[in-house]
């Protein structure tokens, strides 16, 4: 029996990067991962194969659409599913090979099998075949990350009713698609299937799209869509759903009162949420307790237990990669022995449609509710020369920030590429920054982060491009 | 390697200055061995080493503002002293040059102690640039102690606020022969505003009277070898005053109180600063719920309290929560004074030195060792009737001494 000083349980980028990190400082460190690839949900059924569809799809549609012909390309694409499939899974692969050579180039032993704790320093390994092996250990790290939380009266069979997993690999391009939840992953993969083609109809509960996004992005970000062919149902609750081997119907009712309504469907993804995955971790046997929702609490990732630690989408938090990326090296410094720290003011979050949205910091309604004085910068692309250039140009970009110290709050944008360029703002406000820090921080031009820089003009007032 | 850290200062205190480095970059030093002696507003500290080792840099020079947690400097555990700046980071190396230490010590720079050293952002730029703020002198709250737009702001809007303060040091006069400039000292400084903050506050006066010391000099002259013997210190006169100033506390409660926004707070303890005199300036240790204590047991606080005081080991702590102060400018040969409170308190009691005088004593002239006493107080808080009723009432206590036996 091995004696480590980190067993990580969870192989998604939470526990992967902990791994990592526990390598490089010398650390003697287990990973343990049941699904047989290492990555998590994001790299094999979340962030990474819906991105590879999100592309696909967007140059399917450029292609399709007026895009191409109105910038002089003629062509008649025909849609290969089975190969934009294959070339998904392909990607897929070779970056969960990737992630299995960082953990031999770190020194990282990778466990096959499902782990679950069995009392105080020790987790025990169900192999495939069944075979159980026994890690001791001084820190065990939980990462378990998370799973599609289920809607009641809508029991997914991924064959009609499907969730996150079932939407990437559809076997055919529904007619009509029926989205439950207009938040991030229900957005992203209705997207996907919009342009390839189908029809997408997104109902959600709440009176608004992304709740906890900036209400005025959100909106944008809604007409948007709407322009490019969604139908929204928002106040919605779902009632019921009834799937045949061809569609479904789907029924539900407003939440402000009134008649039933039924839709069918030949698809109906139910995206309303994750919620925390403990099952079968044997928490028990060490006294660790999860709240109603099933979620580990943390005081700066220690679970309350010696020598138990928890990161990631187990944990309370957005439940983002990133995050749990930074959590997964900020927990195992502190195990080194080091100050591991993780801003919470300051974790992007991005949406990949197209046009992206991108947010970072509090929000406008955020700022109001707390009535800390602020003032506001925005930019449309549609003054950016890039974003003309290229046929781009929905969506603006807004910073708030302090109206006293002129220190960036945050920074709420919809447009192209957003989801890469925000990163500069985090930069900016982990170190202090004001929004003149930013204005006056050359941008190269012509290119779309121009926009960021004459946002953060705007501010103070002085925005010179539009 | 093992970091030197900024201890916590203490309550209310958040930055100190680094006065004295008793080591250089390069000689050994031991675990627990005094390395360097930072000044806070309220008392010195020192600062000891966490390892044996070599002390391979210094991040704060002597003179250098600190918060708690910032990085003093390093020490390589484990190495010798001539092997040390070889072996060391190439900054330790150029350090052991002779005595360049005061002009050349803010070279290294692993820690982030100086914000002067740190890349300026944009925007503070701008700042400096267009109104000649000097950033170095800007206490950042940015990454790594980095000086954002709004501590500049901060900055400027205090110089601004702050026009006659600012303007000296903005243009320091010329000197003179035979003049010499010396910085104030963290304590000094703290001591200058303090006072001007109770003289600008409080609604200041001093009522005076005068005490017959015969019949405390008596019991004492009979009593010292005894209670000495008995009790390992020397009755002095402090005691006694402490003594009476307690219970005329307990009589007039609002010299005892203090004044809290548009409240009055009322204390029911005894906490009896003691002003000593230090070739540093002053400081004002606290004997603790005096009320509690016999002679003997205050003669040994105050005696503990003055040594540490002497030798600057004086803590926060020690400091903090008095409700009422007795300062003896007599130990000088003053005859008469007007103290200033000592805030947030609302009365000071001015001790003074004894002289014999004549005296008419039932019609009779004797000469008797007389002291005139001051309590200065805070008219918000303290009628004038109750200043001068308490300060009869020490008198009296002292006149007579058996009142305090008697709780009279």
């Amino acid at each position: 029996m091995a004696q480590y000083d980190v067993v990580i349980i969870g192989g998604g980028p939470g526990g992967y990067n902990a791994a990592i990190r526990a390598g490089q400082l010398g650390l003697k460190v287990a990973i343990v991962e049941g699904r047989g690839k290492l990555g998590g949900t994001c790299l094999n059924v979340g962030c990474m194969p819906s991105k590879a569809l999100l592309h696909a799809s967007e140059l399917y549609a450029a292609a399709t659409g007026p895009e191409f012909a109105k910038l002089g390309i003629e062509v008649k694409p025909k849609l290969n599913l089975p190969q934009m499939m294959a070339q998904k899974a392909e990607s897929v692969e070779a970056l969960t090979k990737g992630v299995e050579f960082l953990m031999k180039k770190n020194k990282v032993d990778y466990v096959k099998g499902w782990g679950r704790i069995a009392g105080a320093g020790k987790v025990v390994v169900k192999a495939e075949d069944g075979s159980e092996t026994t890690l001791e250990t001084k820190n065990i790290v939980i990462a378990t990350g998370s799973e599609p939380t289920p809607l009641p009266g809508v029991t997914v069979d991924n064959k009609r009713i499907i969730d996150s997993t079932g939407a990437l690999s559809l076997p055919e391009v529904p007619k009509h698609l029926v989205v439950v939840g207009a938040g991030v992953i229900g957005l992203e993969l209705g997207s996907v299937w919009k342009r390839l083609g189908a029809e997408v109809t997104v109902v959600e509960y709440l009176d608004r799209i992304l709740p906890g996004t900036d209400t005025e992005v959100a909106n944008a970000f809604q007409k948007i869509l709407v322009k490019q062919g969604f139908k929204f149902q928002l106040g919605a609750k779902v009632s019921g759903a009834t799937a045949s081997a061809k569609g479904v119907k789907l029924s539900f009712e407003p939440v402000a009162g009134g008649d039933a309504q039924t839709i069918e469907a030949d698809y109906v993804l139910v995206a309303i949420g994750r919620r925390p995955y403990t099952q079968g971790l044997g928490l028990e046997t060490v006294g660790v307790t999860r709240d109603k929702r099933g979620m580990i609490a943390n005081n700066h990732f220690k679970t309350g237990v010696d020598g138990v630690w928890v990161i990631g989408d187990v944990t309370s938090g957005p439940m983002l990669a990133h995050k749990a990326e930074d959590e997964g090296v900020a927990c195992i410094e502190m195990i080194a022995g080091k100050a591991g720290h993780v801003n919470y003011g300051i974790i992007p979050g991005v949406v990949y449609t197209s046009p992206e949205v991108a947010t970072v910091g509090q929000t406008e309604d955020e700022l109001k509710a707390a009535g800390v004085a602020y003032k506001v910068g925005k930019f449309p692309f549609l003054a950016n020369s890039r974003a003309k250039i290229n046929h781009e140009t929905d969506g603006f970009v807004k910073i708030l920030a302090d109206a006293k110290t002129d220190r960036i709050l945050g920074a709420h944008m919809v447009g192209p590429n957003v989801g890469d360029m925000i990163a500069e703002y985090c930069v900016a406000m982990e170190f202090g920054g004001a929004s003149e820090d930013v204005a006056r921080t050359c941008h190269p031009h012509p290119t779309r982060s121009e926009a960021l820089r004459q946002a953060a003009m705007g501010v103070e007032g002085w925005t010179m491009q539009a | 390697m093992a970091d030197i850290n900024t201890p916590a200062l203490g309550e209310s205190v958040t930055e100190a200055t680094v006065a004295r480095w008793t080591k250089k970059v390069g000689e050994a030093v031991k675990k627990d061995e005094i390395l360097v002696e930072l000044e806070t507003d309220k008392v010195s500290l020192e600062v000891a080493s966490p390892a044996d080792g070599v002390l391979s840099a210094i991040g704060a020079a002597e003179g250098a503002t600190v918060v708690p947690g910032t990085v003093l400097g390093v020490v390589t555990e484990g190495a010798t002293a001539s092997a040390a700046p070889a072996a060391a980071a190439p900054k330790a190396a150029e350090a052991p040059k002779p005595a360049p230490a005061r002009a050349a010590a803010p070279a290294p720079a692993p820690v982030a102690a100086a914000p002067a050293a740190a890349p300026v952002s944009p925007a503070p730029a701008r700042i400096a640039a267009e109104t000649g703020l000097d950033l170095s002198k800007v206490a950042g709250t940015g990454k790594d102690g980095r000086v954002t737009k709004g501590d500049a702001l901060a900055a400027l809007e205090a110089r601004a606020s702050a026009p006659a303060p600012a303007a000296a040091p903005a243009a320091p006069r010329a000197l003179h022969e035979r003049e010499e400039r010396v910085k104030m000292t963290r304590l000094r400084q703290t001591i200058a505003r303090r006072l001007k903050e109770a003289q600008n506050t409080a609604a200041m006066l001093t009522t005076f009277n005068e005490v017959d010391m015969s019949a405390v000099m008596a019991l004492r002259a009979q009593y010292k070898d005894i209670f000495e013997k008995r009790h390992g210190v020397k009755l002095g006169f402090m005691s006694f005053f402490t003594k009476a100033v307690v219970a005329a506390l307990k009589a007039i409660p609002d010299v005892n109180a203090e004044i809290d926004g548009t409240d009055i707070v009322y204390k029911n303890h005894y906490d009896i600063g003691v002003a000593v005199g230090t070739d540093k300036g002053l400081v004002v240790p606290v004997v603790r719920d005096a009320d509690t204590l016999n002679l003997a047991e205050i003669e040994k606080a105050i005696g503990v309290l003055g040594k540490k005081a002497r030798d600057g080991q004086l803590s926060i702590e020690d400091m903090q929560g008095g409700t009422f102060t007795i300062t003896n400018g007599g130990i000088y040969g003053s005859l008469m004074s007007t103290p200033i409170l000592n805030a947030p308190q609302s009365g000071i009691l001015g001790m003074h030195a004894i002289k014999e005088r004549a005296m008419v004593v039932n019609g009779k002239i004797e000469i008797r060792p007389m002291m005139y006493l001051a309590l200065s107080y805070d008219h918000r808080v303290v009628d004038g009737a109750g200043a001068v009723t308490f300060l009869v009432k020490v008198k009296e206590a002292l006149e007579d001494p058996q009142r305090l036996l008697l709780d009279l």
